[in-house]
């Protein structure tokens, strides 16, 4: 087994064993599979690209292809337990869209993204008045599938938007680590470098 | 268990034409007409060893023109089986592991009951007689197979185009009983498109005047001019433009240039001639418009109320779909709208399409992703369920 990318290891960390799980946007399936592996889970993918999706199933994986901007809606109500989108909201066209039917779809749903509220963004920003290129953020502004970069702040706008509640806020490192944080502090915001989110549905009550 | 009886003699006297289950007047398989058979027969062939917990069971399921000799030489022309290159010892269908089944359909003619075989109840060639049938009713009859064979559970059944229908339906009908199906270059239903051709076919057949409106057989004809013109326009739909341009374009046969003759001159024509002529062979005309009569019935979500995703409901079935880019007779999109009915109804599925020029053919030719993705699928069912 390869190593897990890190945020995925960080990801996988937070699954209970043996979870009903919706990995979207799953790739090549590594942290589907290694969740099968080491944690028993009953999971499925849903990959946008098709080169992705046999190299998947060859694996063994439950995997379909197709567009998390078109097809969530597809997906039946409360049927997993978790629902994960690790990098991939920045890069969808209606994020907002996307994450009602996460939540709906999803008991839990577990969201990672990079934080464009990081100080080395701002700073660049402000330093060379042209877009931002990090560690994680690398591509030119013109060829960059990341067309809805939002910060930390902005994500905690939008899980009101949607209703959601936060269960569990954490910053990222692109090397893994994470620590517990105050989503709603100014500080976290300058900070983090990416964050993963825990979330649930606040209209579907805590018994579902 | 006897030998499955053939409408015209083997070329081979010494050919493997595997086995056969005549089921009694008191085993009548009930059709969806409302008629029913009594007896009947069903012919079958299979390979690899059924394990002590009769757990590795996997049945194949046939296209429209196929039998039951997957991976067996053809007892009439002597050719390899249709799914050689999939089914066989370290194969992706991998019959050191598993026991294959391939059955002959109902409404066939390589041994199961037909129109070309004799009405116990009459002693005549059945003809038009013998009742149409549905992919369910060819369902219902492997059913009846699988319990002779002692075998609760199929660890898969696979299929590729009408064969493909029979995947689906099985898991439809006998949920409990099917652990993980593998439908190829299929669809839910049959398109107006394909319903179309299939007419085309049947009028083509039914104009031979050595038809006699189905009752040939006493005559000592065939409509061998009407079911080659069936299979020269279904194998058109069979493959893809661009493989069609890439392997004949507008070669000719003789390359001293046209002729002004309505003879072949293209490369194209002669290999459809040669396709038609040679399925002739080994294919009996009625058997050939009962069936395709089946495919155009087969629509799994009228029977569930419009709703595709209905049939599938409570499904503990692991689904496997694969495609292929360049089907136009039973699309990409088509192979899809299945998947999502499964994922809509919370059930296991993958899908898979695959890239390729050769049409609706590919599922049977030499296609690494798709063998990959067999192999990977099945292996994975295989040690979920803890078969060896």
């Amino acid at each position: 087994m390869m190593a897990l990318r890190p945020d995925l290891a960080a990801i996988a960390e937070m699954i209970p064993k043996g979870a009903r799980v919706l990995d979207v946007g799953c790739g090549d399936g590594a942290l589907l599979e290694h969740l099968s592996q080491t944690k028993n889970v009953d999971g499925r993918g849903l990959e946008l690209s098709q080169h992705n999706v046999n190299a998947c199933v060859a694996r063994g994986l439950s995997v379909i292809q197709g567009d998390a901007d078109t097809d969530l809606g597809e997906y039946p109500s409360q049927v997993f337990d978790l629902v994960i989108l690790s990098q991939t909201i920045q890069a969808t066209w209606e994020p907002k869209t996307v994450l009602g039917h996460l939540l709906r779809i999803g008991r839990h749903v577990v969201i990672s993204f990079p934080n464009f509220g990081h100080w080395k963004v701002r700073l660049s920003l402000l330093a060379h008045g042209r877009m931002p290129r990090t560690q994680t953020l690398a591509d030119e502004w013109y060829d960059t599938p990341n067309i809805h970069l939002c910060t930390i702040a902005d994500f905690v706008d939008l899980t009101q938007t949607c209703g959601a509640e936060i269960e569990q806020a954490l910053a990222l490192t692109p090397e893994g680590t994470t620590r517990s944080m105050e989503a709603r502090a100014w500080l976290p915001n300058l900070l983090a470098e990416g964050a993963i989110f825990v979330l649930r549905a606040n209209n579907m009550g805590s018994g579902i | 268990m006897s030998d499955p009886v053939f409408l015209r003699p083997l070329t081979a006297p010494d050919a493997d034409k595997g086995q056969a289950v005549v089921f009694g007047p008191d085993r009548a398989l009930l059709l969806d007409s409302g008629r029913s058979l009594a007896p009947w027969t069903i012919a079958y062939k299979t390979y690899g060893t059924l394990n002590a917990a009769r757990s590795n069971a996997v049945l194949i399921c046939h296209a429209l023109t196929g039998d039951q000799f997957v991976a067996s030489s053809h007892p009439v022309t002597g050719k390899p089986g249709w799914w050689e290159i999939m089914v066989g010892p370290g194969k992706p269908i991998d019959t050191n592991r598993l026991f294959v089944i391939s059955s002959n359909v109902i409404g066939g003619c390589m041994g199961s009951s037909g129109p070309a075989e004799t009405d116990p109840a009459t002693g005549e060639t059945y003809g038009l007689s013998f009742p149409l049938i549905t992919i369910r009713d060819m369902v219902r009859a492997q059913a009846m197979l699988i319990d002779h064979l002692g075998i609760d559970k199929l660890l898969s059944v696979i299929g590729g185009s009408m064969g493909g229908m029979q995947a689906l339906q099985w898991a439809v009908s006998y949920p409990e009983r099917v652990v993980s199906a593998m439908p190829i270059a299929c669809a839910a239903r049959h398109s107006a498109q394909n319903i179309a051709f299939h007419e085309v076919g049947r009028q083509a057949i039914m104009a031979d005047p050595d038809w006699y409106g189905g009752s040939y057989y006493s005559r000592g004809t065939q409509p061998s001019k009407g079911l080659a013109v069936a299979r020269m326009a279904a194998h058109i739909t069979y493959l893809s433009e661009p493989a069609l341009q890439r392997k004949f374009g507008r070669t000719l046969q003789n390359k001293g240039g046209i002729s002004f003759l309505f003879a072949p001159d293209f490369q194209v024509e002669s290999y459809l001639h040669h396709q038609g002529m040679s399925f002739v062979d080994r294919f009996d005309a009625n058997s050939y418009l009962y069936i395709t009569r089946a495919m155009d019935y087969f629509d799994l979500a009228a029977d569930h109320g419009g709703i595709l995703a209905e049939a599938f409901r409570g499904a503990k079935t692991r689904f496997c779909i694969i495609s292929f880019s360049s089907d136009w007779l039973f699309p990409t999109a088509e192979n899809k709208r299945v998947a999502h009915a499964i994922n809509a109804a919370a059930g296991n599925v993958s899908f898979v399409d695959i890239k390729s020029d050769r049409g609706h053919d590919a599922f049977l030719l030499d296609e690494p992703e798709m063998f990959a993705t067999v192999r990977g699928f099945l292996n994975s069912v295989a040690v979920s369920e803890g078969v060896a």
